[in-house]
Formats: structure tokens, sequence, C-alpha cells
């Protein structure tokens, strides 16, 4: 975000679509996301929400339309009208500045919470070891983690764990953040942690797209809504009025049965 | 009722005294077995023809315990190879890209189709085959040209017969290892934007460690035994030296106990060894044996490590 003047949107996603063998799961996505902005992203289990958000960071490859990240294509450079598949390594590139957490976590098991949050910027920024650990003390400490630092994931509880992740996340000082399904695999009782860090980051002005199901912090915090059905976007606006008034029949036929 | 339940009990749940079952049948056959061993013992003993002074006397002498050298030194190196080309070729046969995974395949075919042994022998005649060798550029100038023999000694024979043959198992072994470990964890390497490379050496390769240093161990054991093959091309490793030794004395049964006794002392360390390889490689799991319960685990899934022709 430092080197290109900030675009207008950070993500932007044209007529996304994404097939699995002969299933086509992403069927024409549109959506936009404004710097700054959170969006979060609901919808029936299958609907393709997991799928765009990889495909955002290109862990997916889309098989039509186009999509953009900070005001470069994803995976692909346009030259003459022509795609150009990215090679690997700008690829990697691309994905420094996307931050991802994953609904089970994905901590490194072999290391320590510190040494989770550490090994991306020594390893992918070069950055000195010291400055790393100092790093990644002070994000521990932000999530409330300050003092298990040397404790390795298995040590942790899920809320823990995902609060880890996101420090990991956010040690590449990314200028978009992914969150898929980050408190679904925990307790009731430990969701709350999460979600609290969740909405500070928010507060601090970190854009995001959270695919959820807790409608209390879509509520909140997000700044738009989406419901996603089928493999496109099925609605979306701000999120108290789609909450409280859906307008499409299949977005009420969801929270019909989610609320 | 009350009298079951004890209160200092420390989680207040209450103590079951009951008389345990009595195993009779234990104890008639630990009997048995004293009595077998006892007797093994003395016969053993007793017998002149195990020699037991032949093998005191030669049990440290300068042609055994060069031969331990070459043993150590094989298995060293062939074990190096194995596991520095097992782990190659378990990335090349995880390639997208189908030459570069149909070489690995052809490889570990042909190596692991063929007996290690037949193997030594070609590395040990490969001057009938390739008389000279020389560095160049194919059909271009060449700068250096040496005749096969002063390059592929008998030692080097050996360790490229053990080494690539090792190779072909460790591939396999790599490969399982890879492929245990959850994709989640190559996602999220590459998700905070990891190379391909960086992930594997970084993430995927250290937790795989776990489901592969196991079978290493016992690789590494037999390699230990297996090196003894090399004697057919005349390496002095340990049971060539006593072959030699024994050649001359004839005390064929001597010299070759002496033998196992050594390959049973270079077993036992490995064993111990890995034991505490496997132990730096679990850290991070979640429940940690303690080394006693990692050891009686591995007293009872001990096998018999020969491997037979492979
Ligand atoms: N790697 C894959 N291969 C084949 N099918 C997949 C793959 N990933 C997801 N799918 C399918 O794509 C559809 C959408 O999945 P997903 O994006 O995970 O949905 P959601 O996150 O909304 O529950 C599902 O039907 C799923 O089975
Ligand atoms: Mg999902």
């Amino acid at each position: 975000m430092t080197d290109a003047e900030t675009p207008e949107f950070m993500v932007r996603a044209e007529n996304v679509h994404k097939r699995f063998g002969r299933t086509e799961v992403l069927r024409g996505v549109d959506l936009a996301v404004r710097p700054g902005e959170v969006m979060c992203v609901i919808g029936p289990s299958g609907s393709g929400k997991s799928t765009f958000l990889r495909c955002v960071n290109h862990l997916e490859k889309i098989d039509g339309g186009r999509l953009w990240v900070n005001g470069r294509l994803v995976g692909y450079r346009e030259r003459g009208g022509r795609l150009y598949e990215l090679r690997e390594k700008d690829v990697a590139r691309q994905r420094r500045e996307i931050g991802m957490v994953f609904q089970r976590f994905n901590l490194f098991p072999h290391m320590t919470a510190l040494q989770n949050v550490m090994e991306a910027p020594v390893q992918v920024k070069g950055r000195g070891r010291a400055e790393a650990r100092e790093q990644a003390r002070a994000l521990l400490e932000r999530v409330g983690l300050g003092d298990k630092t040397g404790s390795y994931p298995a040590q942790l509880s899920g809320g823990q764990q995902q609060r880890v992740a996101i420090a990991r996340a956010l040690a590449m000082e990314p200028a978009l953040m992914l969150f898929d399904e980050p408190t679904s695999a925990l307790d009731p009782e430990l969701v709350g942690d999460v979600l609290e860090v969740m909405k500070r980051l928010a507060l601090d002005g970190m854009t995001m797209i959270v695919v959820t199901h807790e409608m209390g912090f879509a509520r909140e915090v997000g700044d738009s809504l989406v419901f996603m059905d089928d493999g496109a976007v099925v609605e979306e606006g701000n999120p108290r009025e789609v909450l409280a008034n859906p307008s499409h029949p299949r977005t009420q036929d969801f929270l019909s049965r989610v609320l | 009722m009350t009298s079951l339940v004890k209160d200092t009990e420390p989680e207040g749940r209450p103590e079951i005294r009951a008389v345990p079952v009595r195993h009779y049948g234990r104890w008639v056959a630990a009997a048995l077995i004293l009595y077998v061993a006892v007797w093994a013992v003395y016969s053993v003993a007793h017998n002149e023809r195990f020699g037991w002074d032949v093998m005191g006397r030669y049990f440290t002498a300068d042609a055994v315990l060069s031969g331990i050298g070459t043993t150590l030194g094989l298995t060293a190196i062939a074990m190096v190879m194995g596991v520095v080309g097992g782990v190659l070729l378990a990335v090349m046969r995880l390639s997208p890209n189908p030459l570069i995974s149909g070489t690995s395949w052809l490889y570990i075919w042909a190596f692991r189709g063929t007996p290690v042994l037949v193997q030594i022998l070609l590395w040990g005649f490969i001057s009938a085959l390739i008389p000279r060798f020389s560095i160049g550029i194919p059909f271009g100038p060449t700068f250096a040209d040496f005749s096969a023999n002063s390059v592929i000694t008998p030692f080097v024979a050996g360790c490229l017969g053990l080494g690539l043959n090792e190779a072909a198992y460790m591939a396999e072994i790599v490969r399982a290892g890879i492929l245990s470990v959850d994709p989640g964890q190559d996602e999220a390497a590459c998700a905070l934007g990891m190379s391909r490379t960086k992930s594997m050496r970084r993430i995927v390769l250290p937790q795989a460690m776990r489901v592969i240093i196991p079978p290493t161990g016992n690789e590494t054991i037999s390699m230990l035994k297996t090196s003894s093959l090399v004697s057919v091309i005349a390496v002095a490793d340990l049971l060539y030296s006593v072959q030699i030794i024994y050649g001359r004395t004839y005390q064929t049964i001597p010299l070759l106990l002496l033998a196992s006794a050594w390959y049973l002392v270079m077993t036992s360390v490995l064993t111990v060894g890995q034991f505490y390889l496997e132990r730096y490689f679990g850290r991070g799991a979640a429940r940690r044996q303690t080394m006693l319960e990692r050891l009686w685990a591995n007293l009872r899934t001990a096998r018999p490590a020969g491997k037979g022709t492979r």
C-alpha cells in the first residue's frame, strides 16, 4: 500500500467463475470491497464462500471473469489485451499483502506461538530475527497472548490458536485480511475473544472479508453484508438492513433458518 | 460401600481393592524358560567348538577394528546418499510436471526391482561396462579422463550399490511422510507468501519427519547389516575382515560369532540414537511419551529387521 496510490477498490470481482471438474462452484460472482471496509459473507454450506476466498489469494485459479486485489489482477498480468499467467514467485509476492485466517487455524504445530508469527517475516520478507521477534511479541500482546509466546499450538485452546493465527497473518502487514469461518471450529465460550480481536482490527481500519455465521458480528462490525447461494451473490447491502429486511426470498429463507 | 471409599484418594474417586487374577500359567512358563536358558548358557560356555578364547583374542584385533570402521563408514555414506536421494526423488515424484515425476518413478522401479546384491556386483565390475570416464561436453571437448578402476574403487562401488538402492526405498518413506502432513499446512504457508520450495523445507518436511524418522532408523539398522554384502566385491568391512582371518586360521565359527557380537553392539547403539531423534522431531506433538513408555513401545513392536533379498 506504500508504493501504489490507494485504489478505489481493495477487492473487485467481475463475473468470477470457478469449476471443480464438471461442477461449477462459482457462477459469476460480482462484488467490490473498498479500502477499510469490512465485508461479511453469509450463505448456506457449499455455496462457494470458501472457494471465493481462496480465489482472492489465488490458492485456486479462476476459470472465468476478472479478479483484482489492491488494483492488480490476481494471478495474471494483462498486456495488449492478453492474459499472461504469473510466475510462482510473483503469485507469492501478491499473497504477501493478503492475510488469510482459516477455519481450522492451520498453525505450524512444530513451532511455538512466537515462531509461528516470526516465520513469514523472516523467511519471506528477509527481516532480521531480533526485529521479527520484537514484532511477533508485540502482535501476540495485541491479540492478548503475550504470556503464551513459548507455547506450542497443541498446548493452546482453539480460541488461543486462532488468535495466534491472526497475529501470524498480521505479521506480514497485509493490506487485506480474509477470514474463513474463523470461529466455526471453536467452543462457544471461546468465540468472543476471537471476535473481539477481529473487531479491534476492523476499528484500526483493516480491510476485511469475513465469512461467518456470527450475525451479531456482521451487524455490529460489518460495513456490508453479502448473501451467497449456489455460487453467486444473491443479495448485498447494509448488514442491519439485510438482516432485518431481507429482500430476496432465498435470503429470507436462509435467515429464517439460522436466526 | 463406605469400606471401598478411601477419603485420602486425591480425586475423590473410590478406590477398588480386589484380589488380582493369579497367572499361574505364567509362573510355570517362566520356570521352564529359565531352566532352558540356564542349560543353553551352560552347554554353550562348555562347548570347546565355540572357541570363546579365540573370540576374546580377536575381539579388538586391528583387522576387526578397521573392518568395523569400514562398515560404519559404508553405512553412514549409504544412508546419507539414501536420505538425500530419497528426499529428492520423493519431491520429484510429487511434482506436477509428468516428466519429473515419471523420471522418479522409473528410478524407483529399476532400483527397487532388482536385488541389491546384483547392483553391488554391477558397480564392482563397472570397468567391464564403462572402462573410462571423461568429464566434458557430450559430443564436444573433453576436460579430464579417468579409468573406471581408479575412480570406482571397491569401497566407492559398495557405497554406490548400497546408497543408490537405499534412495529408492527412502523415496517411498519420504513420500509417505510428506503425504501425511495436512494439506492445510502448505496452504497456510503459501497464503503467507512462501514459495513451494520454502514451504516444503520449512513447514512440510519438518512435520513429515515424525513419520519419516522411525522407518529411517530401521533402514539404518538394516543397512548396517546389509552392508555386509559388499564382502562379495572384496571391500574389507567387518564381515570380510573376519572371513580373511578364518580363511587363514580355520576358526570359522568363533570369528562369525565375533562379527555377530559386534553387529549387535552397533545396532544396539543405533536403537538408542533413534529414540532421541524421534523425541526431537516429535516436539510440539499433543502428547509426549516418557522415555520408558517409548522404550517399552519400541520393545514390543521390535521385529527382526532383516529384509532378506531385495
Ligand atoms: N478442491 C475441491 N475439489 C472439488 N470440489 C470442491 C473442492 N473445494 C470445494 N469443492 C466443492 O465446491 C462447493 C463449494 O464449496 P465451498 O466453497 O467450500 O463452500 P462453502 O465454503 O460455502 O461451504 C462444494 O460443493 C464443495 O464440495
Ligand atoms: Mg467453507
